[in-house]
């Protein structure tokens, strides 16, 4: 029989309780129970990334986390981020150079982007491709990303938010 | 893929952590960062009966400098492994081998303890264990013991672990001042699991080198130390023949397995070459 565990996540700022059962993962609670649909789930084997979600100030892949792990635990997602603005001019950069095209891994990749702009802001772009790897585009759009990234890594630095 | 259900502990001591895999052993597995563990649950390749999730246990999540050894607790993370000025100090081959793990939020999340237990024939934290010559630290309700990293590695995804014993931390010898490293592996993608791979550290004095270590990831079951290709360098000048000698011992040692992709031939080959690299950063 199924078992369930009392888990409280503080999401975006807010701390919700729910009881989960200890199989579901992470992008899966906050999908179904939170309706937070910005976190994308694909492959669930931790390939291509389109789950990436922040907890405790850390990316980390959705589906390789049980909802149950992060109990106590601070998780932001896309959501957060955008509504916080913390990335505006992030997605205003992937919407002036068409960084994406279908949208499916777009909200993962934000979410690598804006821990390489707060953990990496002197990476070259060798350094950018490097860290952006574990996001697969099947639209393959990777140099408008690579660009968009840099372009506001480059700004950042100017405008001395890094 | 979903995971099929399961049951869940979170131990709040190791203790308990002990007690839970002693009363629950093999129908039980031990979570630590779950990235492999994890996805092997959602494709359904595993369906233990119990998770005894180790997250809370933080007495085994660090890095410290003991007297001569650094050691690395079982749930430090591969991120705080690359990002440690004392590892990039005491056991620079580890700050080396970091970035070849996976991707950055994998990185976040997999531990240096849950890599050794699971020993993947090529992942990084095995090989370079072995040409380290780590001790592998693992507790039981019957106590403590030390394992050489030689001996801890046993067979495919197989370990000295016994069913009621946790891996707590790796003892590693610390780097002398005239030692040298490096870590190379060759991988179709960035993060991608290695197709081959060595772990390489030797001190080098007056153009000579001692104490050579050369471990292979992805050649066999487990990584493995060449001990030809190490005895044919070891106190002899690095230089274009004792690299060739070397590069024909692993002839005669590495008996690799062909993958979906690579012949054992070709993978043979490929072992050459990242030793002809390694050795050549090792004399440079």
């Amino acid at each position: 029989m199924e078992e369930f565990f009392e888990t409280t996540i503080t999401v975006n700022g807010t701390p919700v309780t729910r009881r989960v059962a200890a199989r579901t993962h992470l992008v899966d609670f906050l999908r179904e129970e939170l309706g937070l649909t910005g976190s994308h789930t694909a492959c669930e084997h931790g390939v291509c990334g389109a789950c990436t979600l922040r907890v405790d100030g850390q990316i980390l892949r959705g589906c390789l986390m049980l909802a149950v792990q992060a109990n106590g635990r601070k998780v932001d997602t896309i959501e957060g981020l955008s509504d916080a603005g913390e990335i505006r001019d992030l997605q205003a950069a992937f919407h002036e150079r068409n960084a994406l095209q279908c949208g499916f891994c777009t909200p993962g990749v934000l979410m690598t982007a804006q821990e390489l702009l707060r953990d990496r802001p002197e990476a070259t772009r060798d350094e950018i491709r490097e860290f952006m790897s574990g996001n697969l585009c099947r639209c393959t759009g990777y140099q408008a990303i690579i660009d968009s990234i840099e372009a506001v890594l480059i700004a950042r630095r100017r405008t001395g938010r890094l | 893929m979903k995971a099929s259900s399961f049951g869940y502990a979170r131990p709040e001591s190791l203790a308990e952590a002990l007690e839970l895999l002693a009363r629950h052993g093999e129908r039980a597995k031990l979570l630590a960062g779950g990235q492999s563990l994890i996805p092997s649950l959602n494709l359904r390749l595993s369906s233990p009966a119990l998770l005894i999730d180790l997250g809370n246990l933080s007495e085994l999540e660090g890095i410290a400098l003991q007297g001569k050894d650094l050691r690395i607790g079982a749930l430090t993370r591969h991120r705080a492994i690359e990002r440690s000025p004392v590892v990039a100090a005491h056991a620079p081959l580890l700050a080396q081998a970091a970035p070849h793990i996976a991707h950055v939020a994998i990185r976040n999340r997999g531990t240096f303890g849950g890599s050794l237990a699971m020993s993947d024939p090529a992942a990084e934290w095995p090989a370079c264990c072995l040409a380290l010559g780590a001790s592998i630290v693992v507790a039981s309700a019957r106590g403590e013991r030390r394992v050489q990293a030689e001996r801890f590695f046993k067979a495919l995804y197989a370990t000295d672990l016994a069913p009621d014993e946790i891996l707590v931390a790796a003892e590693i010898p610390a780097a002398a001042a005239d030692s040298r490293s490096v870590f190379l592996e060759l991988a179709r993608r960035r993060g991608d699991y290695a197709i081959v791979g060595v772990a390489a550290q030797a001190r080098r004095s007056k153009g000579r080198l001692q104490d050579v270590r050369l471990a292979f990831l992805g050649v066999a079951a487990v990584p493995l130390l060449a001990r030809r290709a190490m005895a044919a360098l070891e106190g002899g000048p690095c230089d274009a023949a004792a690299i060739a000698a070397a590069e024909r011992a692993l002839g005669d040692e590495l008996e690799p397995m062909a993958d979906l992709y690579h012949s054992a031939a070709t993978k043979l080959h490929l072992a050459r070459v990242l030793a002809g690299r390694a050795l050549a950063a090792l004399a440079a």
